[in-house]
């Protein structure tokens, strides 16, 4: 079958677009009369605004407006206006409600100018003083106040604890405990958050942000600005990242709506570099780990303790505990969640949020008690290797990690490793090898999508989904080419506008399996249309054969039994004058499957490091990332997925960290020279498998997503490894120079 | 929406605090065509680029010159557009990610860089592409090495790394050939 586009490495549709400069960001769209907006943000952590004097900066001509909170008023009282499909528990953060500083570099006024110099310059003139009061911003400072984790976000589980995992330990013969710290995290995607809107006579808004769900960004601004859906039009066709930072709308949303409908112009509100650490971060974390095993290596005990951090104004709330009870066979298990408030910004779901955070100090917690045990780390791993789901006793609807540690294990070439930490080097370069386990969800949600084929054949497919770089253009183009039998050229998808068929937030690693059920069963619907015609056709080779004897394949219906006899799509629509086909379709879970199953991705990561003990530099050499994830559709972009995915994970064990300043109670590395992520030269080789994994259970299409299970092992490997290059177990991340060294922890 | 805003506009009888510098004629020749434009000195090559202009292929990550995302040649030279005014720039040769194809051919990195999947989100892209171009200008990257060194100041956070430097390898192995 030439259709056959489904698990083919296929380059991205949108690539042209792309290396040309034609693909616009949300910043990017021209309009009429375009003013811009300017942000100003407060300098204090906590307090109040005494007094705001804009007189200088409204004195400057081509200034036309300053949004305060003295000025803005009438908007929506209640919290439900200004919840969102992400909003956690609590009252979501209003800009210019009134004169309260709840956070650092809290937005307090918008300037409104005919440029954006202007708007910038007049932004520096806005003169504020406060009454500052004293805040609470560093996680660790703050224990004693820590409260249970409160349910109310969608998606979260309180952990639940099994057995007695207190007793077990007393009693287990092999045993490590340990405390591990990371610092909080800014998504930074390349892109910065920017908003523009084009007004139009009544109040009618044409709305381009950057987003993971136009619908959720349109919802926001109908409940907070009283508009009707069909006066606004949200639109993101391509997003320059986002890594979760695009799931709430941000506060430049806000911003270019108020100030758009006050003048009744275009308006465009971008922020800056400094202003993308103002919002949402992954929260700081302290966990307390103690693991314990018996002398022939099964593991007796679990016990994991998470305190995050969440704002003043929201309960923010992430999976972090709950997978160590589920990773690996064990009776006992004590898991906890407690939240402590701060005086910051509410944090915001990061790539993976909850399961990286937990994920190394559990990984880590394990690569010691096999150390304990004199054991390989797979070995143990194996030796506890869980058949079906720890929590609740379900079988998995799939679960090929044991293919994962063999393929990437043989990739790698860990049984070449010598167990002995310190044991391996390459001149004066300690060399460290560690792995880990990862597992995420394989969820699905409900989404719709449309098909319109016309009679020349061509189809088209929309569904108002986001592409944040993960490769949706182009894997619905494949599923949509490959259900309906037509040359890939042929099918056109378009995403990322309020004005398609509903598509649910990108987030969780579901969108090819949500999206891309629609769009099959879209395809499917349209496929049955185009079978009824050949069935009722004259006088053509398909006339009167029925569906289940028919075929279609790029582009032409044929026989199953003689395929030479066939007829182009094209063709039979001519001959029915049947102009075009279209059909809608929605596609959800299966809520049996549900009940019954457990639907998780896998993954096991080898990594390298390099230590240079005088130096106190670690440098990762290479990763194996062998991943369980269902059916992959488009292995070229999945890789790029799982590559990047690495990257990040590279970035979190040795370079990422967004570092509370305990007087001020702000970021204070806040730009992308001091806040380290990677780059060209920080990355080596990194190999990505994908093992086979067939499931009929998780979706029609078999599956699972892979946005996130390639970060969540790495930090976890990489700590391992460096464990095992240098002896030295350093358990708070990032791992900086200082703490290689053993000069601070 | 009347009841939103409260505050009267601005009177600009006087002016408060210093003026800003007046527009001025500038003209620039960006992918051989020349644009003339009234801008004021303070506009960076940047802004000239995506708001003045509509080239909006340069992209704007961090407006510091930290990330790369803005990288345009000028004279074939690689800079940061974020750091330089327009002004500054008037009588030299500026080609920009619009400029680099010719007419429907694509240049060669560009469809390297499909291929290779040397991309993401794509919002570094055209930064990564005129930053190698520089490279290859300059004539000292001879190793894979040496690309990931002088390719270090472009950031991708979607960390396609790999990919991009599989792509001006054989960018580069094509050139040799040639």
């Amino acid at each position: 079958m030439k259709s056959n586009y489904i698990g083919k490495p296929t380059s991205r549709v949108d690539g042209p677009l792309k290396v040309t400069g034609q693909a616009k960001y949300a910043a990017e769209f021209a309009a009429d009369g375009l003013v811009y907006g300017v942000v100003v943000s407060g300098e204090i952590a906590k307090g109040s605004i005494k007094n705001i004097d804009v007189k200088e900066a409204l004195s400057l001509k081509g200034v036309l407006k300053i949004f305060t909170h003295e000025n803005v008023s009438g908007l929506p009282w209640f919290d439900k206006n200004y919840k969102d499909q992400d909003s956690p528990a609590g009252s979501p953060f209003r800009p210019f409600q009134d004169n309260k500083i709840m956070f650092s570099m809290q937005p307090i006024a918008l300037v409104v100018a005919e440029t954006f110099e202007l708007a910038r310059y007049a932004a520096s003139l806005v003169k504020v003083e406060y009454k500052e009061d004293k805040h609470e911003t560093v996680l660790m400072d703050h224990l004693d106040k820590a409260k249970k984790a409160p349910k109310g976000k969608v998606g979260f589980e309180e952990p639940k604890s099994r057995g007695n995992a207190g007793d077990a330990f007393k009693a287990a013969e092999f045993k490590v405990e340990g405390e591990y710290l990371h610092s909080a995290e800014h998504h930074n995607p390349l892109e910065m958050h920017a908003t523009t809107v084009v007004w139009e006579d009544g109040d009618k808004l044409t709305v381009y942000d950057k987003t993971q769900g136009v619908f959720n960004c349109q919802q926001y601004i109908t409940k907070v600005f009283g508009l009707s859906t069909d006066d606004v039009r949200v639109l993101s066709p391509f997003v320059g990242g986002a890594f979760g930072s695009g799931l709430r709308p941000q506060y430049q949303v806000f911003m270019a709506v108020l100030a758009s409908l006050e003048l009744k112009r275009a308006v465009r509100v971008s922020l800056t570099r400094q202003q993308m650490f103002s919002f949402g971060h992954r929260p700081s974390s302290v966990q307390r780990l103690a693991l314990s095993a018996s002398a022939d290596g099964t593991l007796q005990s679990v016990k994991h303790e998470a305190f995050g951090e969440t704002s003043r104004f929201e309960d923010y709330t992430e999976i972090i505990v709950n997978w160590s009870g589920t990773m690996y066979k064990c009776e006992n298990v004590e898991l906890k969640y407690d939240l402590v408030k701060l005086d910051v910004f509410s944090p915001l779901d990061m790539r993976a949020p909850g399961a990286v955070t937990g994920n190394h100090p559990f990984e880590s917690a394990i690569d010691e008690l096999a150390y304990a045990l004199k054991m390989d780390p797979l070995a143990f791993r194996l030796r506890n290797y869980a058949e079906e789901d720890q929590m609740g006793g379900r079988p998995y609807s799939s679960k090929e990690l044991k293919a994962c540690y063999t393929q990437g294990a043989a990739k790698f070439g860990w049984d070449k490793r010598s167990i002995e930490p310190r044991s391996m080097r390459d001149g004066n370069q300690l060399i460290g090898w560690g792995m880990g386990t990862a597992a995420w969800d394989a969820q699905q949600m409900l989404a719709n999508a449309k098909a319109v084929l016309s009679a020349d054949g061509k189809l088209f497919v929309s569904s108002g989904a986001s592409d944040i770089g993960t490769g949706t253009y182009t894997i619905m183009t494949q599923i949509a080419a490959e259900t309906l039998g037509l040359a890939i050229e042929d099918v056109t998808f378009k995403l990322g506008d309020t004005n398609m068929p509903e598509a649910p937030l990108q987030g969780g690693s579901w969108t090819a399996a949500s999206v891309g059920s629609a769009v099959k069963a879209g395809c499917e619907a349209v496929k049955a249309q185009v079978l009824k015609l050949a069935k009722k056709s004259k006088k053509t080779p398909v006339s009167g054969e029925s569906a289940d004897d028919l075929i279609i394949d790029d582009g032409y219906v044929l026989l199953k039994k003689d395929p030479s006899s066939k007829i182009s799509i094209s063709e039979l629509m001519k001959q029915a004058e049947v102009g075009s086909i279209e059909e809608k379709a929605m596609s959800g879970p299966n809520p049996i499957n549900k009940l019954k199953y457990t639907f998780n991705t896998h993954a096991a990561v080898f990594a390298e490091v390099k230590v240079d003990e005088e130096l106190g530099t670690a440098i990762v050499s290479r990763v194996v990332c062998a991943v369980a994830a269902g059916k992959i559709i488009n292995p070229k972009t999945a890789g790029s997925q799982i590559k990047g995915a690495v990257v990040w994970g590279i970035s979190k064990a040795l370079e990422e960290e967004s570092m509370m300043d305990k007087n001020l109670g702000r970021f204070i590395n806040h730009d992308l020279y001091e806040y380290h992520i990677p780059v060209n030269k920080d990355i080596n080789d990194i190999d990505v498998i994908f093992v086979e994994e067939h499931d009929d259970k998780v979706n029609p299409l078999g599956v699972k997503g892979v946005g996130e299970i390639g970060i969540i092992a790495v930090a976890g490997a990489i700590a391992n490894a460096v464990f095992h290059a240098t002896g030295h177990r350093v358990r708070n991340l990032p791992i900086t120079m200082d703490k290689v060294l053993g000069l601070s922890e | 929406m009347s009841g939103i805003f409260k505050q009267a506009s601005g009177s600009h009888a006087t002016t408060l605090a210093p003026a800003p510098a007046e527009p001025v004629k500038v003209r620039l020749k960006i992918n051989g065509q020349e644009h003339v434009l009234n801008i004021a000195p303070w506009v960076t090559l940047l802004d000239a680029l995506r708001e003045y202009i509509g080239f909006t292929g340069t992209k704007k990550g961090c407006d510091h010159g930290q990330c790369g995302a803005c990288t345009v040649l000028v004279d074939g030279i690689r800079i940061n557009s974020c750091l330089t005014l327009a002004v500054m720039r008037e009588g030299q040769e500026i080609t920009t990610i619009e400029g680099l194809a010719h007419s429907e051919d694509l240049h060669p990195l560009q469809k390297a860089f499909i291929e290779h999947d040397a991309f993401q989100c794509g919002y570094c892209t055209p930064g990564q592409i005129c930053s190698a171009v520089g490279m290859f200008n300059e004539g000292k990257a001879n190793t894979l090495d040496d690309i990931k060194e002088q390719m270090s100041g472009n950031i991708c956070r979607c960390g396609a790394y790999n990919n991009i430097n599989a792509a001006i390898l054989q960018v580069k192995g094509e050139m040799a050939g040639e």
